[in-house]
């Protein structure tokens, strides 16, 4: 039997759906637009120094001196690198245990009400703008550690724990969405061999858990390598290698923070902060891979 | 297939298969509807009868990975075919499901919705359709005071109601009823079913029930699935006292399924 | 150890850090609230700042945060919903929407200085448009965005699908489902998400200081021809945020009374975003009940 292909008249229908998906191809291409030139821009920027020859890529990521305004000008960003890791994984080791505890709190010793007092508080805390952090940390943190320790008060150790404020909720909400989705009969077998409460989540919640919980870790350990303002005001800006906790340093997000304003766009000095902007973006690139093979391994 | 098109029923499909992937879900199955009748399809649950009546409004066509093959018949023209116009389609034919799906919207606004989108933009035309559709779905008394309300306000067995009114504001040709009545209580199902009977002297219907009294009380034909294929196929009298097919008779006599 | 020993400090020392946070919030709510709120008045949220002198108040500032939060909720919202709806209903699972769902989750990570050096080198220079407001919207935009299509799409995969088939049964076509029949089911969840993400995009600084600026010429706020270069309402001007001004005033403020300030204005940022949270509670709750209690009328 063979149909004629008849032409479709244009419907009501047709032209709504044609309309619509425009509408929406409009929106998604937008989005893979503004990431594309992102990833262009800030990669052509940040590799323009090494590609002049301006700056060496030993010098940069191995340099520990950073004077870009000196007669013969070094552009060592390591300083900048230590101290923006040192912040994060300190930051996380700070906040990583409170989290999880937070999450047991919600999920596991009392779930009947435990959610209902930590979930606003957790919500309330992500809400909290970073300059507002900031300048808690500039006016609390910073005299305390200044009356307590050796040093400024400013530094590595204020920036740290700044940042582990910050990345509390983004951490425990991941926990406790882990802990949540955890098959109840799980727990239950453990329970019924005898196993007190402590046994069953250190030996039965926490391994099983453990991928989802990295999950939160690593997305937290992002949000505190890519803040800016917060650990700017408190770690005192000091372009060494930070050789105590309790000394004034800098990262990343804080050089480019004070730089990028002070600086002629094209020059070396500038275009080394942009180098400093690409790095921070690779890291991201990098976060974003290590949360994507965790959620793997989580699945199986 | 020239000569076959002669005696086609208006309505009927033609070795409809139906495929999920590689698995075939419904297997070549030709089935008449002829007009002013009701058609059960039953079966145990997985036998594909609720995945064949999806596929006579070619409601599957959403599902990804699901493919179809033969043909549906309706007024001589095969709405299977590629190049159909599968949304005009489907305003010919009604579907109400097991779990009443009103819109979020008024009792009156689930009414008018579709015909105000097919073109009826004078309100008295309107307020007549609503009228006569809810009165068609013996719904019209109990509601007729609170038009306003939110249709998620009425009970199930009045949202089930509202659906059947909403599937016939559009003035479809054939109505496809996917359990409609086994999420109701007795009572519901009760008016649900006497709905069926009065609304089969306006178009055809087919229904895909479990329940086998049901099937008896307000079917005119029946047809037993089996494993997505089709055991047999007569009038349901004959069907419910003397199949001539001895899993047809255990099936209805309650032996599994 | 013996087990019942071990269980019991265990279980002491995990009760004593969840509240150990419950206490960090409540001091940090507490410190600010306490320092910032008697710095609050009429006068400090509507006059100038001062350079060098006490007395300065935050005016221009607040009115830029929500200027631009406006700006940037009517950028983002449609865009958000575009897209949004695109990953909810009509992608179909393949190397496209996986690299589209990458791309969401690229964009949402990545640092807001990012989004604002981005801002400064594409928006400001390349488009020449400036330290402005509109350049701080679209950089916002940028940040937003990714949010915006999460919570659109968790919104719309919400709903029951037997909407949507109820829809396709009575001969609607797909768009009109998605925008008369969907749409108003999620609509709640979407405002919900929505004022959260304000509050988010209300206290962001770091990707407003090379966009937005951070500089705000003086206001005048009888004049809204939004062409003149002093009308609060002229896009292409410089604007200083609230957030921003306190990162400011904290890093090189020279006026005595700088750190009251900046207690104020942080007390004003964190209220309004404890407003955006309750409100978003609210609204979320009261669309709830109306949606689905039985109003009858007599």
């Amino acid at each position: 039997m063979s149909v004629k292909p008849k032409k479709t008249k244009l419907e009501k229908h047709h032209i709504e759906d044609f309309i619509g998906r425009s509408y929406m191809s409009l929106c998604v291409l937008l989005l893979i637009v503004i990431i594309v030139s992102m990833v262009y821009f800030v990669a052509s920027k940040g590799l323009a120094n090494f590609f002049s020859g301006r700056v060496s890529l030993s010098e940069f990521f191995g340099g520990t001196k950073w004077a870009p305004d000196a007669d013969t000008p070094s552009y060592g960003a390591l300083p900048f690198i230590s101290g923006s890791f040192l912040v994060t994984l300190l930051a996380a080791l700070i906040a990583s245990p409170l989290s999880i505890c937070a999450a047991l709190f919600m999920t596991e010793i009392v779930p009947s009400w435990g959610k209902k007092l930590l979930q606003p508080v957790i919500e309330l805390l992500s809400g909290i703008p970073s300059v507002v952090y900031g300048f808690v940390g500039l006016s609390v943190i910073v005299p305390f550690l200044r009356d307590t320790f050796p040093g400024q008060g400013i530094g590595v150790a204020a920036g740290a724990l700044v940042l582990s404020v910050m990345i509390l909720p983004t951490i425990t909400s991941v926990a406790a969405d882990a802990l949540a989705a955890l098959p109840q009969n799980l727990k239950e077998s453990s329970f019924a061999l005898g196993a007190t409460r402590w046994q069953t989540i250190s030996r039965v919640i926490l391994p099983t858990t453990f991928p989802a919980i990295m999950t939160g870790v690593v997305l937290g350990m992002a949000r505190a390598f890519g803040e800016a303002l917060a650990v700017q005001m408190v770690i005192g800006n000091a372009p060494f290698v930070p050789k105590s906790l309790f000394e004034s340093a800098s990262t990343l997000t804080s050089v480019i923070t004070l730089g990028m304003g002070n600086t002629t766009m094209g020059s070396t000095h500038n275009n080394a902060l942009w180098s400093m902007a690409l790095v921070l973006m690779l890291m991201t690139f990098l976060f974003v891979l290590v949360v994507r093979m965790l959620e793997r391994r989580n699945k199986i | 297939m020239g000569t076959a098109a002669a005696v086609r029923e208006s309505f009927q499909t033609e070795n409809l298969s139906i495929f999920y992937g590689t698995y075939e879900a419904v297997k070549g199955i030709s089935l008449p509807f002829a007009q002013n009748t009701v058609t059960a399809l039953i079966g145990p649950s997985g036998c594909g009868k609720s995945t064949f009546l999806r596929s006579l409004n070619r409601m599957n066509d959403d599902i990804s990975g699901s493919t179809t093959k033969g043909s549906i018949w309706i007024d001589g023209v095969d709405i299977n075919a590629s190049g159909t116009d599968v949304i005009k389609l489907r305003q010919k034919i009604g579907m109400v499901w097991q779990k009443p799906n009103p819109f979020y919207k008024s009792i009156y606004d689930n009414i008018a919705f579709g015909p105000k989108y097919h073109g009826i933009k004078n309100k008295k035309e309107l307020d007549q359709i609503v009228e006569s559709s809810l009165r068609r779905a013996a719904l019209w008394d109990e509601v007729k005071d609170r038009l306003k309300d939110s249709a998620l306000a009425l009970s199930g067995g009045q949202q089930q109601r509202l659906c059947i009114a909403r599937a016939l504001s559009v003035n479809p040709q054939i109505l496809l009823l996917d359990e409609p009545a086994s999420a109701l209580d007795p009572v519901s199902t009760g008016k649900v079913e006497e709905l069926i009977k009065e609304l089969k002297e306006e178009l055809r219907i087919v229904i895909v029930t479990h329940n086998m009294q049901q099937a008896a009380r307000i079917s005119d034909f029946t047809a037993y699935f089996y494993l997505g294929s089709l055991v047999e196929y007569d009038k349901t009298e004959k069907i419910f006292s003397n199949p001539d097919n001895q899993m047809t008779q255990e099936y209805i006599m309650g032996r599994f399924g | 150890m013996k087990p019942r020993t071990a269980d019991k400090i265990a279980t002491t020392v995990i009760v004593a850090l969840a509240l150990l946070i419950v206490a960090i919030l409540i001091g940090l709510l507490g410190y600010i609230l306490v320092r910032g709120f008697g710095h609050i008045s009429w006068d400090f949220l509507t006059s100038a700042p001062q350079k060098i002198r006490a007395g300065g108040g935050v005016g221009p500032q607040l009115f830029n945060s929500l200027f631009l939060l406006v700006l940037t909720l009517l950028i983002t919202v449609p865009l958000g919903l575009g897209a949004g709806i695109f990953m909810a209903e009509y992608a179909r699972p393949g190397k496209l929407t996986n690299f589209i769902r990458l791309i969401v989750e690229v964009l949402s990570s990545f640092p807001s200085i990012i989004v604002g050096l981005f801002g400064l080198l594409l928006i400001v220079n390349y488009f020449d448009l400036g330290f402005s407001l509109v350049s701080g919207a679209l950089a916002l935009t940028v940040f937003n965005l990714p949010l915006m299509v999460r919570i659109t799409e968790q919104a719309f995969r919400a709903v029951p699908k037997q909407q949507k088939e109820a829809g396709f049964a009575l001969g609607l076509s797909k768009w009109k489902i998605v925008t008369s029949v969907l749409l108003p089911v999620a609509l709640p969840t979407i405002i919900t998400g929505t004022i959260l993400s304000a509050g988010r995009v209300f206290g962001e600084a770091a990707a407003l200081m090379f966009t937005a600026g951070m500089s705000s010429p003086r206001l005048d706020f009888t004049n809204w021809n939004p062409l003149s270069p002093s009308s609060p309402l002229n896009p292409f001007r410089p604007a200083e945020t609230l957030a921003v001004h306190i990162w400011k005033i904290n890093s090189e403020g020279l006026a005595p009374d700088a750190a009251e300030i900046a207690a104020g204005a942080s007390a004003v940022l964190v209220i309004t975003v404890l407003i955006f949270n309750l409100a978003a509670r609210f609204f979320g709750r009261y669309i709830y009940r109306k949606l689905t209690a039985s109003k009858r009328m007599n």
